[in-house]
């Protein structure tokens, strides 16, 4: 799933400082898999931003929905009807939630309460860790399902590095080295020719560095 | 290879090639454009070393460029051994680097991936590594031996450069680093400098191996040595720098030198080191990182009975 963290609440106040009536939309995808963006935080969102507001002297109405998708034009839809009677929305998906919600609504103000972070899962109740970049071309199937590209620092096809001490990746005690991992169960697999492989130069094209992607589905499109 | 069987001509490989003892040296180009502080630093090497390695924005710490500072040496007659890291550079700056190197007469290039820019003063920026080092090491054979940029193009007048590459035989997981260290040379290595070392026990075992597994045969091997400066130095290093292995042994002995004397205690293990080098199996060379110390690089290489260098013209 897209694994996002809710914005700091200063950052959300001085957003949306200047109006009085916003439509909080939370969304029922990857978000509310993580619990940062489902029904539960928009109400808990709701009335932080209404207490903080109260404080100032000042009011803040908010209405709060949840809606099935907010990557999904036709879920975005249902908001249609509504829109207009908010000074602006403030959405808690991803970052393509606020964006098909400007796209579905361009004289409506829209501003996005969450960092979106990265496509990962949950390891532990409470920690997210990232799994994949989208980088276009997955080569998982050479590192045994590990993704160096996504999950370690420096990307490394060809790794670990000098800095790999203890199964722990030299940018931080917290961070685990994939290549660690990938090397001790080839090595304990006896798979060792796997990694005396020379893997030719990626095509960044089919990540971001190719520029916007597009995945058109013929069969699909009407 | 050209007509006298030299890959690139420099002093670096005709040292090797010859069967001498190499000795490289060390210098990180200054934190701003002061080329005086610059030439004051590598001239405690002139005539003491047969290359000196010049760092790539070393931990991630932006210096003056390693290709200008290469350049100034060059200029002033000593021979560099410009480094290179992944981390700060695409494909297209890669190479048009390496064009420009060699352009401005230099003939060594050691290729790294690059420490991660999160333990340098510009931790926010963007990490590139659009190819790692065991690329970079292709990518540059490619570029002189066939002739050609990565996407077969052909190069008016390809870079000779003689290609180095970097060991870590204390990084984990140790059973591999061997296989890492081949996986480099099958790539195209001429030379390798090893991470500096303080557990002998470790690297005479991580010798022994690529002496049996042919890897000495291929590729020279120049053993990094670094004096330490004092007990808090090996303590912070064993502690702070992940990949390097300080034996607790050391770091007593530094302790155990009257006071004052804890500098020349570093110096002495380090001499010490450099005599085992010199006889063992499969090594090539030191290669002496004296890091902030250059003034004392003659002082070692003296009294570690590398001198003088031997010339070949
Ligand atoms: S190789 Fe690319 S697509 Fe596959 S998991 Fe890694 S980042 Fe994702
Ligand atoms: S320590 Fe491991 S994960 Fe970290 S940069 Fe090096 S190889 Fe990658």
């Amino acid at each position: 799933m897209i694994v996002a963290d809710r914005k700091s609440l200063d950052e959300i106040q001085e957003m949306i400082k200047d109006y009085k009536k916003i439509l909080l939309v939370g969304c029922k995808g990857c978000v509310t898999v993580c619990n940062v963006g489902g029904m539960k935080e928009v109400q808990v969102l709701s009335s932080i931003l209404k207490i903080a507001r109260k404080k100032e002297g000042r009011e803040l109405q908010v209405e709060e929905r949840t809606i099935e998708r907010q990557c999904d034009f036709e879920y975005v839809e249902q908001l249609r009807a509504d829109c207009d009677r908010f000074d602006a929305i403030l959405s808690m998906a991803c970052g393509v939630g606020p964006q098909f919600l400007a796209e579905a609504f361009p004289s409506q103000k829209i501003y996005p309460a969450l960092d979106t972070k990265f496509f990962g899962g949950a390891v532990q109740h409470g920690i997210w860790e990232e799994r994949c970049a989208g980088c276009g071309t997955c080569v998982i199937h050479f590192y045994d399902s590990l993704c160096p590209i996504a999950r370690c620092a420096k990307s490394l096809q060809h790794g670990p590095c000098g800095g790999s001490a203890n199964g722990k990746c030299e940018i931080s005690e917290d961070v685990d080295c994939i290549w660690d991992i990938i090397v001790r169960k080839k090595m304990e697999q006896e798979r060792l020719e796997d990694l005396r492989t020379y893997r030719a130069f990626k095509d960044w094209r089919s990540a971001r560095d190719g520029g916007p992607r597009k995945s058109i589905r013929e069969e699909l499109v009407q | 290879m050209s007509d006298n069987g030299l890959k690139s001509g420099s002093n670096l490989e005709k040292i090797l090639k010859a069967g001498h003892f190499a000795f490289t040296g060390e210098c990180g180009p200054p934190k701003g454009a002061n080329v005086e502080h610059l030439k004051e630093k590598f001239e405690h090497l002139r005539g003491i070393v047969d290359a000196v390695n010049i760092t790539d924005n070393q931990t991630a710490v932006v210096r003056m460029s390693s290709t200008a500072a290469s350049a100034i040496m060059v200029a002033q007659g000593l021979e560099p051994n410009f480094q290179m890291v992944c981390r700060d550079r695409n494909r297209l700056a890669i190479m048009a680097d390496i064009l420009g190197a060699y352009s401005l007469g230099i003939r060594n290039m050691l290729c790294l991936s690059g420490d991660h820019q999160q333990f340098g003063n510009h931790p926010e920026a963007k990490n590139v590594f659009d190819i790692d080092s065991m690329q970079l090491i292709a990518l540059v054979k490619m570029m002189r031996d066939e002739g050609t940029f990565m996407n077969g193009e052909d190069i008016d007048v390809p870079p000779k450069l003689f290609i180095g590459a970097a060991s870590n035989p204390f990084a984990d997981p140790y059973e591999f680093r061997i296989y890492r260290l081949a996986n480099k040379i099958d790539a195209g290595a001429d030379f390798i400098q090893t991470q500096c070392i303080y557990n002998m026990e470790r690297f005479r075992d991580f010798m022994k191996r690529a002496v049996d597994m042919g890897l000495a045969e291929k590729a020279y091997i120049l053993a990094g040595v670094t004096p330490m400066k004092s007990t808090r130095m090996a303590q912070y290093m064993a502690k702070k720098v992940p990949g390097i292995d300080v034996p607790e042994s050391l770091i007593k002995r530094l302790k155990g030198a009257v006071n004052g004397k804890q500098a020349e205690e570093g110096i002495r293990f380090a001499i010490e080191q450099i005599e085992e080098f010199k006889e063992m199996e499969g090594l090539a060379g030191v290669h002496l990182m004296a890091i902030e110390w250059e003034h004392k690089v003659p002082e070692i290489a003296e009294r570690a009975n590398m001198l003088p260098r031997p010339k070949i013209d």
